[in-house]
């Protein structure tokens, strides 16, 4: 929904904006505004008015001031890592860039707490920890670049949510700056805080709600050990059912990984993890904890794993060895960007049990739309990373891949899953909430909206599409899997 | 005894549709166990505990979905039957008097309390994963889902819990669970306060897998949760005795029986702080300290506004929670632009004021 700028106003937000901070940090000629065009999802690009990147509160107040006084959209940037077009700026806007607020400013080892700005790099977070043996658990893939404040935004995730839970699980409080300037604090130092919950609701709210000036994490204490299991199996099937066995067996992996065999050869391929290469699917299963506690899971993985008919386990003991079997799976992105010109990288969630007959589902789409697929996810949590692979150069090859991507979304919805499980929904499935939520709830979406941003300054356009849009898609509603005749099997 | 099948949502929605277009505000209610906890609606009755039954419930997602009127004891025994537990633990506050426990899962989610095991495994709110609620419309809405990882839409399920009934009626919940370590163990040290929360500090760099701190009468009492090999190793560590009546212990503090509660000539004060915050010396009455420190109650006749300045001074926030005084703020007032940001969330999620007016603080 970009907005047009009339040449006055322009001029006169950037004569404004240039009183609060120096020259060169408000970029406005192309060539500077090129950076900002899109975030990590590049097939959409917009360039907006102006990036400004203040370094203090106060400074962020007076921008976001500005921006409410002459109706100017505001999408605020971390890192710009974001898969889902969350940062996409605003043709008629601005980019609020926090990349200057980077500093860890306390680390508390005795209640187990880290205060940091929002332009902290994710992994920065953990290394400043380190030497307390402390660390912070959220770990998406993108953590060496990724800055908490977008963490915060769009309720990162990571290979370690299934014990550790979300980002949302691992923050005490945070500080936002408000449309209108004003400065609040939501949630608190300690493990609860009167009123409503609204540091739940921030989190994920993908710069739609407030600015996220400060931040408050929780540290864990490091596990004292650690090993990692690879199971390989004949069937992918089989190993969709090995995963379930493992949490019926009362077990909570700290991480619980998949992949097929297109993902497994182009891994392999990158990263020389040691992976089987006669293998249909891989499970990567990390334990921790006291090494009491962490020996009998072993075996008890072991043995479940045994039972579900891997062909063949292999643990690693040692960090070194651990590491190298991370290593595939963490590449795994990049190096299916290396046997395809382009990919495509989806985000769907499924109930466990699901996982066989949707990665089946996702084999046919393949062959009907004509285009690979790698799958790599989150198996523990049902989190789908389906990499669609396409020729971005071929005519039409972008929209068939993202019609199949449409598809994939749609079927996660139908089995009682949703369309994106940690990427966000900001530009990129818009269109697809319309499937998963019904009018009423779309209009309560934006009525909570209001009730922060009653002029829609904030990230407009993203996350929420208007009925009207998605009246004129028409399309089927699936509302949270429940099917006219939800009775029938499925698979 | 199977829990009872019975789903009245259609019937709710009337009520609430009636209640919108006579212009009547509703209390809502299930069980009434929580009903100290917040002002008193002048209202008609909107009753969810009929609504019960279980929607879905596969051990292997780690998740059970419910109707909000379903006993919290009802969801507690179907899942010990297949080795899971909630992470929260919701205190049932049974009243002694009454034959039946009548907490419902609706009110523990509505009134977010949390029991013994919170600062352990996480939180009611930490545990939501979805709701289908009664919206302020009238209409029946669905947020969140089943699985954990679900970035969605705005997270209206987690704002449903503590919000007391006033955005919504809650009809249906999603929740996480998770396994029941095979074995419990009760532990306990004589320690004066000041040791006691030191020891705590120093257990929160440990791996232990403690599940429930407790320290009154000079005694801190850990619940340890895993396999029996694990424990007894712990207990060697930890050079504690053993008590044997550990569960019932853990339940009379969850539920408020135990006898500290029984000083009623004096209000009970909830102190939510951090953790490591130091003893809180300004009052005389013995103290029970939960949650590795994080949770303090206190019986107290010193005025409201010197106990909410001392939470304050400790970076924390105090609750009334038992007072024969009626016309108390229960809770901490809000900063102003904080309570006004509550205000105009309320008013677009109640837009015809109809849940639960004023049940938290005045036009909230």
């Amino acid at each position: 929904m970009p907005l047009d700028l009339d040449l006055v106003t322009k001029n006169d937000l950037i004569f404004q904006l240039s009183e609060i901070v120096d020259n060169d940090y408000l970029l406005t000629s192309e060539e500077q505004l090129k950076p900002y065009e899109c975030d990590g999802l590049s097939a959409y690009q917009t360039l907006p008015v102006a990036v400004v990147l203040p370094s203090t509160i106060e400074q962020v107040q007076q921008i976001v001031k500005i921006c409410s006084m002459l109706k100017v959209p505001v999408v605020a940037r971390g890192a710009g890592t974001g898969l889902s077009g969350g940062a996409l700026p605003n043709e008629g806007g601005i980019i609020l860039g926090l990349s200057r607020f980077n500093q860890i400013l306390d680390i508390d080892t005795k209640n187990l707490t880290a205060t940091v700005q929002p332009g902290v790099r994710n992994l920065a977070i953990t290394e400043a920890a380190r030497p307390y043996g402390l660390y912070y658990a959220p770990d998406p893939s993108s953590q060496i670049a990724c800055s908490i404040g977008g963490n915060v935004a769009e309720n990162a995730g990571g290979v370690h949510c299934l014990k550790y839970g979300l980002t949302v699980h691992n923050i005490q409080q945070i500080t936002i700056v408000t449309i209108d300037g004003e400065l609040i604090t939501l949630g608190s130092e300690t493990l609860d805080t009167p009123g409503y919950d609204l540091l739940g609701l921030m989190t994920g709210s993908e710069g739609m709600l407030g600015i996220i000036v400060e931040i408050i994490v929780k540290l864990l204490p490091k596990p004292h050990s650690v090993k990692v299991l690879m199971a390989s199996f004949n069937e992918v099937n089989e190993a969709g059912d090995a995963v379930a066995k493992i949490i019926a067996g009362g077990i909570i992996p700290a991480g619980l990984e998949m992949m097929d065999k297109p993902a497994i050869h182009a891994a392999e391929a990158f990263a020389n993890a040691n992976y089987p290469l006669d293998t249909e699917a891989i499970l990567l299963c990390e334990l921790d904890g006291d090494e009491q506690q962490l020996e009998e899971q072993v075996i008890a993985v072991e043995t479940i794993l045994k039972k579900a008919k891997a062909v063949d386990i292999v643990i690693a003991d040692s960090a070194e060895d651990q590491a190298k079997l991370w290593a595939g799976r963490k590449s795994a992105f990049p190096a299916v960007g290396r046997i395809s010109p382009d990919y495509y990288c989806m985000d769907g969630t499924i109930p466990r049990k699901q996982i066989a007959y949707v990665l089946q589902q996702i084999s046919e789409l393949s062959k009907k739309y004509d285009l690979r697929v790698a799958n790599v996810f989150h198996a523990g949590d049902g989190n789908l990373h389906p990499l669609i692979l396409y020729d971005a150069n071929k005519e039409g090859e972008l929209e068939k891949t993202e019609k199949f991507g449409a598809d994939i979304l749609i079927l996660c919805v139908k089995v009682g899953g949703t369309i994106t499980g940690e990427h966000g929904v900001g530009h990129e499935k818009i269109d697809q909430m319309c499937v998963q939520f019904s009018d009423a709830e779309l209009t309560q979406f934006f009525a909570v909206k209001a009730a922060f941003d009653p002029d829609s300054l904030l990230n407009p356009g993203k996350a929420i599409p208007t009925l009207h849009r998605c009246a004129e898609l028409g399309g089927m509603h699936v509302h949270n899997g429940e099917l006219p005749h939800p009775e029938i099997p499925r698979f | 005894m199977p829990i009872k099948d019975n789903d009245s949502s259609i019937a709710l929605q009337q009520q609430v549709k009636h209640a919108i277009s006579s212009k009547e505000a509703l209390f809502i209610h299930g069980g009434k166990s929580k009903l100290f906890y917040g002002n008193t609606v002048d209202a008609t009755a909107l009753d969810i505990s009929d609504h019960t039954g279980v929607v879905d419930y596969d051990p292997t997602e780690l998740c059970i979905t419910v109707r909000a009127g379903t006993r919290l004891t009802e969801i507690e025994n179907l899942l010990t039957e297949n080795n899971q537990v909630l992470p929260f633990e919701p205190p049932h506050y049974v009243d002694l008097n009454q034959p039946s426990d009548s907490a419902t899962i609706g009110g523990a989610i509505a009134s977010g309390i949390s029991g013994p095991r919170r600062a352990f495994t996480g939180s009611v709110r930490d545990a939501i994963l979805g709701v289908k609620i009664i919206n302020g419309e009238g209409e029946i809405v669905t947020f969140g889902g089943q699985v954990m990882k679900n970035v969605a839409g705005y997270d209206l399920s987690r704002l449903m819990v503590r919000s007391q009934g006033t955005l919504g009626v809650i009809l249906n919940v999603s929740l996480r669970v998770l396994p029941k370590p095979s074995h419990e163990l009760t532990l306990t040290l004589e320690l004066p306060q000041e040791k006691a929360l030191q020891y705590c500090q120093e257990l929160r760099q440990q791996q232990l897998p403690i599940t429930a701190t407790a320290w009154l009468n000079n005694q801190l009492n850990l619940r340890l949760s895993a396999s029996e090999a694990t424990l007894e190793a712990c207990k060697q560590k930890l050079a504690a005795n053993e008590i044997d009546e550990g569960m019932e212990f853990w339940k009379s503090i969850r539920d408020h029986y135990h006898n500290f509660f029984d000083d009623r000539n004096k209000p009970l004060w909830r102190f939510s702080v951090p953790p490591a915050t130091d003893i809180i010396s300004h009052f005389e009455d013995d103290q029970l300290i939960e949650w590795g420190g994080a949770q303090r109650w206190i019986h107290a006749n010193t005025p409201e506004n010197i106990i909410h300045s001392i939470a304050k001074s400790n970076k924390g926030y105090a609750t009334l929670f038992q007072s024969n005084q009626t016309n108390v703020t229960r809770f901490t007032v809000l900063d102003p632009a904080l309570l006004q940001l509550h205000r105009a969330l309320k008013k677009k999620m109640d837009p015809h004021a109809v849940f639960n007016p004023n049940r938290i603080y005045q036009g909230l």
